[in-house]
């Protein structure tokens, strides 16, 4: 059986990934379902905000009285309050599904990791956690992240969203000569 | 049809955010965002993916949305425009920025990168869950400043003192330009500049018509507005259904269900002879700014306008119902219906002996000296006036504010 499957795998060529979007034209899709969110819905996108209230679901299993008696986290999950009844997780949940179709219809799902050429992919690995962490951290301080702030913000105007926007480059730009080895 | 929707079915609601969710998914990855070497080669100007993508969504999702509002057809007082925090934004920005520069994605981009397979992508959602729980943990250390900078609902128009179209039209031009800047970092530093196939160009050149054009042509006045909702809303008029009698509006000040704005559109002077305290005055011109600000305000909120008689206040009446406001009343017969009613309180107030035809929207009573509010007449009490209460047919029926919807901040 095994054998037939792998004998099938060589006589069929993997496909070629196929190529990206022109960013141009990306962009315009992503304006069109961030217009067609605010329209419907009237909220934007959001990506932190899922996984924030995943987050504090689990939490909220393991530590109940915990959670309870963080008012930050109550405001979400305490007493009978389920965090997983807002609208972020499901976007996010969606996203991954809408990434993974894609993926895979596009020939570009693949085991990997990306990384710059002067360091190892165990380094690539800390990074990426750490990155992570501070990301999320930032995140939560910010009220929201690139997706639910410098794109749903920005897109109708929000003066806070803007000065975010405009910190999350800077912050970037200002450390990227300090890791250039990592990238380049 | 009036948007945005309001949903009410929860399983339609979260159905349709899963739906946005997968587009909104499925175009991250095929722009190349589940690459974290290339969201980071953003800052290395090599490769300027990030900002063509993420201002092209920007500006295609602004000039849409602004062209709705202005054509009426979306209410831009009930979508979701992110409060402002400014300074604990600024920080969770640059915390953010740090974050981006050392693992290559963020948020969303992460997630979508796990689910194409990618193992950075997987390690920094990792680490972006970390985070979120850590933000949850220590945010009781500093949940004051956390609170601190609070703008409320700010727009970048209000801050330029300028108007949503003239607005919209800068942020156009100016990502326009980093567009052209972008193209030519891409060159100078990764060699090669993506460029933008042709039909992508039109359709950035027919919005960025579209966002100068409303600007120079003016958008929509009141008067076409109510043009709209004319059809549906004259006929209450016709039938004085939202004409309340003074002993209403006196009572409506006591009742708990909702706050009462008694917004005076008479002249400065006249406001100063006399009126209702409580009332704020309010010139036509400034009731667009209140329509704004009530709408904003969550709690339910019944408006009742004044005039001398009230064929002003019908009018003001006509703007803020074109403008969405809702429960919106009109005092039957104005200040002087109300006074032939209260004036008996207050010694200092004089009918006037007007003979002939008495000409609209004149003031039929006389003061000794301007009184304000600083009259009995200005504010009665329902307690003493029992027996109006049974005299008047209530017509206030409240309907509910739809309210902003969420954020992402939740």
């Amino acid at each position: 059986m095994s054998a037939n499957l792998s004998a099938q795998a060589q006589a069929k060529p993997k496909p070629q990934p196929k190529p990206y979007l022109n960013p141009y034209v990306g962009g315009l899709l992503l304006g069109l379902v961030l217009f067609l969110s605010f329209l419907i819905t009237g909220s934007g996108l959001g990506a932190s905000g899922g996984v924030n209230r995943i987050a504090v679901f689990f939490e909220d299993l393991i530590a109940s009285g915990h959670v309870d008696r963080n008012p930050y986290l109550a405001h979400m999950a305490g007493g009978n309050a389920n965090p997983l009844l807002n609208w972020t997780v499901f976007v996010l949940i969606g996203a991954m599904v809408g990434g993974f179709v894609s993926a895979k219809l596009h020939h570009r799902w693949e085991v990997a990791t990306y990384k710059g050429p002067r360091i190892s992919v165990r380094t690539r690995w800390v990074l990426a956690f750490v990155g992570g962490l501070i990301m999320g951290y930032g995140a939560r301080m910010a009220r929201g992240c690139t997706s639910g702030q410098a794109l749903s913000g920005g897109a109708v105007l929000s003066a806070g969203s803007w000065a975010i926007m405009l910190a999350i480059f800077g912050g970037a730009y200002a450390l990227a000569y300090f890791l250039r080895k990592v990238w380049n | 049809m009036h948007f945005p929707l309001t949903i009410d079915a929860v399983v339609v609601k979260y159905l349709i955010h899963f739906l946005i969710g997968i587009a909104f998914g499925a175009v991250l990855e095929m722009s190349g965002f589940a690459i974290s070497t290339r969201l980071a080669g953003q800052f290395y100007f090599k490769d300027q993916t990030v900002l063509k993508v993420m201002f092209g969504g920007v500006i295609t999702a602004m000039v849409l949305i602004f062209w709705f509002v202005a054509m009426g057809w979306l209410d831009y007082d009930l979508i979701w425009v992110n409060p402002t925090y400014l300074w604990p934004g600024i920080v969770g920005g640059l915390i953010m920025g740090v974050g981006f520069i050392i693992g290559g994605f963020c948020p969303g981009t992460s997630f979508v990168s796990a689910a194409t397979g990618k193992i950075d992508g997987l390690l920094f959602a990792a680490g972006v869950t970390a985070g979120v729980l850590l933000f949850g943990e220590t945010e009781p250390l500093f949940h004051t400043w956390w609170y601190t900078s609070d703008y409320g609902r700010l727009t970048l128009f209000e801050v330029f003192h300028t108007s949503y179209g003239v607005m919209v039209a800068i942020v156009m031009i100016v990502a326009l330009l980093m567009f052209w800047g972008a193209e030519y970092l891409e060159r100078a530093f990764g060699g090669r500049a993506s460029g933008i196939v042709p039909w992508a160009k039109y359709a950035f050149g027919l919005m960025a018509l579209a966002a100068v054009a409303l600007p120079l042509f003016g958008e929509p006045t009141v008067d076409e507005l109510w043009a709209r909702v004319a059809p549906e809303m004259e006929p209450k008029l016709q039938a004085r259904e939202v004409y309340i009698h003074p002993a209403e509006l006196m009572e409506a000040r006591y009742d708990e269900r909702f706050r009462t704005v008694v917004l005076d559109v008479r002249s400065e002077a006249d406001y100063n002879l006399f009126h209702i305290r409580w009332a704020h005055r309010a010139d036509m011109d400034d009731l667009p700014t209140w329509a704004q600000r009530i709408k904003k305000d969550e709690r339910l909120t019944v408006v009742v306008l004044v005039s001398n008689d009230d064929q002003a206040a019908t009018e003001a009446w006509k703007t803020l119902v074109a403008l969405d406001v809702p429960n919106v009343y009109i005092l039957d017969g104005g200040i002087n219906h109300w006074l032939d009613i209260f004036a008996a309180e207050d010694t200092r107030i004089h009918p006037m002996s007007l003979t002939g035809g008495v000409e609209g929207e004149r003031l039929r009573y006389d003061f000794d000296y301007a009184l304000g509010e600083a009259s009995p007449a200005a504010d009665p009490v329902p307690d003493q006036h029992e027996e109006l209460l049974e005299e008047f047919q209530p017509k206030i029926k409240l309907e509910l504010p739809a309210g902003p919807a969420g954020g992402g901040c939740g």
